[in-house]
């Protein structure tokens, strides 16, 4: 007999509308515990908008999200959810401040604030910088902070919107060591990327987003040995699906 | 020119009523400078960040009451204090706390107004990393202040720069009186229209100096901190 997977999250026909445009169209999907999803598509697909759908950033026009977390946390699901954006922000203060202030936030007390900052500073090797202003620090170093700073809070679900974006193969590489190290600590990933190979490196699943529908999902292996949707078909031999080519109308705008 | 070595001379003597009238000066803008800090920097950062109704309005009447006329602001607060006015029972017409009240109302909209738009600016880089945080309302607001705390001492600055130039509201509300309510602006009018320029003049260097020691140290500061944090 095969175990069922265990839902973590589900999206029930969710739309988001902004200035009179449909940018996520009817979206359904059951995010299970385990695998790291990796949410793949063109720019303008609609990718980091159904990051922050689900990470309630933003409310759905329609439809609506639904986390499966115990009874007693029901009301209370931010907590149990991190988000680390591709532009990564750094608050005027230390680099372990930055790591205190948000734990701070979820009422941790001093001392384990100290403990658990010194552990993911050491975890992502930033210990060394742990006093200087973050705000000082490369774009590499400073995204590798806001992972220790989401890992710090141990959220079951960590968001990441395009986290290497603009870093060079050598930053990008410790950044993904990083992502790994906190999917190996039972933090779920749900990323997204325009990286072809990073996806076929970190995706357990794949979901294929264009103009705000999703159009192909599965195993990455599956995915990448041969997916079924045309556009995908396309997007994986390197053609760009650009808003305005004439086989983009066939999805019914 | 031997005005000017009057002038010279009467600050180099530390003369008696010289000190008392910037002694005065200062108290009253500092406590006003205090008093509309800590009105309008939440005032201005409240309505950076909380939608309400009447905001914008709210933000355009911030806006405009930042050229607000001093002299009508000492009318009214003359007005409210005088005897037959609904807070006469309180005596404080003439007194330091009346000016103290009337360069308050004065700068509360300009600290409100550059706090709005320094939290405002902040805001737009921090808004989605804080709400993902989890960040309370009041914790985003506390967060923001702190953060730009090197941009709103400009502010405080600017309110500053208000408060010890002032004349018209002061003048209304204290009357200029010797050893009570005089200051430094309304003294240097008192002493111009007597024919006293040494002590006009003195008193106008110590304003300028006063004003440029001030700003000078802020920006000290202000260049050493954010040469540390960035």
């Amino acid at each position: 007999m095969i175990a069922q997977p265990i839902l973590l999250l589900s999206l029930n026909s969710i739309c988001f509308k902004a200035s009179g445009k449909q940018l996520i169209k009817e979206l359904s999907y059951q995010f299970k515990v385990g695998p790291r999803s990796i949410i793949i598509g063109p720019n303008g697909a609609g990718k980091s908008l159904l990051l922050k759908l689900c990470h309630r950033l933003l409310e759905p026009s329609q439809g609506h999200i639904q986390w499966h977390v115990e009874a007693e946390n029901k009301s209370n699901t931010a907590f149990h959810q991190a988000m680390v954006f591709q532009r990564p922000v750094m608050l005027r203060r230390t680099v372990s401040a930055n790591v205190e202030y948000a734990l701070s936030l979820r009422g941790i007390n001093k001392a384990q604030r100290r403990a658990r900052t010194e552990e993911v500073l050491g975890l992502t090797g930033l210990s060394h910088l742990a006093r200087f202003s973050a705000r000082v620090l490369s774009f590499g170093e400073q995204q590798k902070l806001a992972l220790a700073r989401a890992w710090a809070l141990r959220p079951r679900v960590l968001f990441l919107d395009e986290p290497t974006a603009s870093l060079d193969p050598t930053a990008t590489y410790e950044i993904e060591k990083v992502i790994n190290a906190i999917h190996d600590s039972g933090t779920q990933i749900i990323m997204t990327t325009h990286d072809l190979p990073q996806a076929q490196r970190l995706a357990d699943e794949v979901l294929f987003i264009h103009r705000g529908r999703l159009l192909e999902s599965g195993p990455a292996t599956t995915f990448f040995a041969g997916p079924t949707n045309q556009f995908a078909q396309a997007f994986l031999k390197g053609d760009l699906l650009m808003w305005d080519r004439p086989e983009t109308k066939m999805l019914g705008d | 020119m031997n005005v000017f070595f009057d002038a010279i001379s009467l600050l180099i003597s530390a003369d008696n009523d010289l000190l008392m009238i910037v002694g005065l000066s200062l108290w009253v803008s500092l406590v006003a400078v205090l008093v509309a800090t800590l009105i309008g920097m939440p005032l201005g950062a409240a309505t950076a960040l909380y939608k309400f109704p009447g905001r914008k309005i709210l933000v355009v009447i911030l806006n405009a009451l930042m050229g607000l006329p001093p002299v009508v602001v000492g009318l009214l607060v003359y007005m409210l204090l005088s005897r037959s006015g609904p807070f006469g029972v309180l005596g404080l017409l003439f007194s330091p706390t009346a000016m103290i009240i009337a360069q308050t109302i004065l700068v509360i909209p300009i600290i409100a107004a550059l706090s709005r738009q320094i939290i405002d600016d902040l805001w737009v880089e921090y808004a989605e990393q804080l709400i993902s945080l989890g960040a309370s309302p009041t914790r985003r607001m506390m967060t923001l202040l702190w953060d730009g705390r090197f941009s709103l001492l400009t502010a405080v600055l600017a309110g500053f720069g208000r408060a010890t130039a002032e004349v018209g509201a002061v003048m209304i509300v204290g009357g200029n009186i010797d050893h009570a309510t005089r200051v430094m602006t309304t003294s240097i009018t008192l002493e111009v229209s007597r024919g006293n320029l040494a002590l006009a003049l003195g008193l106008g260097i110590v304003l300028i100096t006063l004003s440029l020691s001030i700003n000078a140290a802020a920006f000290l500061v202000k260049e050493a901190a954010e040469n540390r944090q960035v």
